[in-house]
Order: structure tokens, then C-alpha cells, then sequence
């Protein structure tokens, strides 16, 4: 499946310059191909749930197939977003400090935002 | 060997700015922008959703924001934005296989690109309002 790209040395090294090697590049190819059905399942939820209020919005997540999908969506775009803006920082930002703080902001929003999302999902999926 | 003399006549990297806008070029800093947008816009998700699992009150402020006018020109930016980026993204998807990268069908995916995002973008709409 996964076809290591990597030469020897770098193979043992396991670093590039992002110091991960091909795993960003391969897994924001990945994420990339799941947000597709899951993006578009997402934007059909949002269609099917508007103006039917707190009430509409409980009542479908408390379908595990909706709660399942939407956790799907979380993680699959907060992870590929999370790719995407470390290569964009990488790419523009070169002060060594700056990176790395940049990078730690970017992983800190990923992750609040992953949270802030599963746990609202999960509380509302299991009933309140 | 190596001719040293003919380095100098090789063209420097040139900066952005001097190349007429293409297109193409436009398509590649608009996929850019648009992942930009939509991480900053999770912020909006997080908003609705966790003021969803808060309680009714807490939710009313969230939708009601939504339901505004501004609310909605966001979604729509919003929406433009996701089917811009998926349709750029399918399009990095046909060069990663290794097809499009002739002139013509880069040019050509550039195009389809943003005329499909809009056309999509307005069907969305469309059922957004139909089964409002
Ligand atoms: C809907 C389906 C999506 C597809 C098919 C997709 C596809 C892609 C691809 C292929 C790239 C890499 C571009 C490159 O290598 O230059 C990318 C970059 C990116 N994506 Fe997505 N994406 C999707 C959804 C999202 C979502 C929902 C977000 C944010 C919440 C997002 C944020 C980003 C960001 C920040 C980048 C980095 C942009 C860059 O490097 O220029 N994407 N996307």
C-alpha cells in the first residue's frame, strides 16, 4: 500500500526537514480523500438540519449514524488541516523560534477544535 | 566540463510580481486561501456545535447568528469555499496519478475548477432555500 519513498539513510534518520519524513505528505493525501464523501455528507447534515432548531439538532445526533459520520468529519479534517497549516507555516515563516511557536499554536488549535467538536458531539449523542 | 561562464547567462530566480497573473497561478494561491478559511472558519462549527451541547439558550444566540443576514453571506463564503477547495483538491488528486499536467489541461482543470465551484455553490443554495 504505502510505498516508502525514503532512501536509506533517510529511512533511519525517520526525519526530513518537517522532521517526519513522508508520513505528513502520505497522510494529508489520505485525509484529503476521506473529506471528500465525509465534506459532502457534512454539508448535507447542515441542510437537513436547518431551522428545525435545538430540538432537530438533538434528535439527529442521537442517531449513531450521524454522530458516527460527524466524528468522522472532525477528525479527518481537523487532522488534515492541522498538515496543511504546518506546511503553510513552513513555507513562509524561516525565523527558527517564530516556526516552532507557529507550529505549537497550530497544534494546540487542532486540538482544541478536535476536543471543543467530540465532546460536543458525544454528549449530544448520548442523550444531553 | 563544465562551462562556469554560462551560469551567468541562466535567468535568476524571478519574484512573484513580475509574472503576468495566469489562471493557473490564481487557482494554486486560492486553494491556499480557501484552506485558510476553513481552518478559521472550524472556529464557527465549534461555536454552533458546543453552544448546541450547552442547552437551548445558549444554542438560540448560536443559530440566530446564523440565521442572520450576516450569518448567511458567512455560510455562503463558507460554502464556496469547501466546494472551491474539494474541487482544487480532486484537481491535485488527477496530478498526484500522474495525468492534467500538460498546459492546455492544467489550464483546463484551472477553469472547470472555478466555473464548478460556482455552479455548485449556487445549487447548494438553492437547496438550502427550497427546503428552508
Ligand atoms: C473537502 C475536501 C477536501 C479536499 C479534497 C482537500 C484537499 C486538499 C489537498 C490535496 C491539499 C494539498 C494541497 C497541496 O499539496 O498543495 C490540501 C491542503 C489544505 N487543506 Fe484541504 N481538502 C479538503 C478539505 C479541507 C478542509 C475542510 C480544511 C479545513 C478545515 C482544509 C484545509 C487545508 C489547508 C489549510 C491546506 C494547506 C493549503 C496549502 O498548503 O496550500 N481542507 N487540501
Amino acid at each position: 500500500m504505502k510505498a516508502d519513498i525514503r532512501t536509506p539513510l533517510g529511512r533511519v534518520r525517520g526525519l526530513g526537514s518537517a522532521r517526519d519524513g513522508t508520513g505528513h505528505f502520505w497522510r494529508q493525501r489520505l485525509t484529503a480523500a476521506s473529506n471528500v464523501p465525509l465534506l459532502l455528507y457534512f454539508v448535507v447534515f447542515l441542510i437537513s438540519v436547518q431551522g428545525t432548531g435545538h430540538a432537530g439538532l438533538v434528535a439527529a445526533l442521537q442517531n449513531p449514524l450521524n454522530a458516527i459520520a460527524m466524528l468522522l468529519v472532525v477528525i479527518s479534517a481537523v487532522v488534515h488541516m492541522r498538515i496543511g497549516m504546518q506546511v503553510i507555516i513552513e513555507d513562509y515563516v524561516h525565523a527558527e523560534g517564530l516556526k516552532i511557536l507557529l507550529l505549537m499554536g497550530n497544534t494546540f488549535f487542532a486540538v482544541f477544535v478536535g476536543l471543543a467538536l467530540v465532546f460536543s458531539i458525544l454528549k449530544i449523542g448520548f442523550g444531553g | 566540463m563544465a562551462d562556469l561562464s554560462r551560469k551567468s547567462a541562466r535567468p535568476l530566480s524571478p519574484h512573484l510580481q513580475i509574472y503576468r497573473p495566469m489562471l493557473t497561478m490564481m487557482m494554486s494561491i486560492v486553494h491556499r486561501i480557501t484552506g485558510s478559511a476553513l481552518y478559521v472558519g472550524t472556529l464557527l462549527l465549534v461555536w454552533w456545535l458546543v453552544a448546541a451541547a450547552a442547552g437551548p439558550a445558549y444554542f438560540e444566540v448560536a443559530d440566530g447568528f446564523f440565521g442572520s443576514i450576516v450569518g448567511q453571506l458567512i455560510l455562503f463564503g463558507y460554502t464556496w469555499a469547501l466546494l472551491h477547495h474539494m474541487l482544487g483538491g480532486i484537481r491535485h488528486f488527477i496530478w498526484d496519478f500522474g495525468h492534467g499536467h500538460g498546459a492546455e489541461a492544467r489550464e483546463l482543470l484551472a477553469k472547470g475548477t472555478l466555473a464548478g465551484s460556482i455552479v455548485l455553490t449556487i445549487l447548494v443554495w438553492i437547496v438550502v432555500i427550497i427546503l428552508r
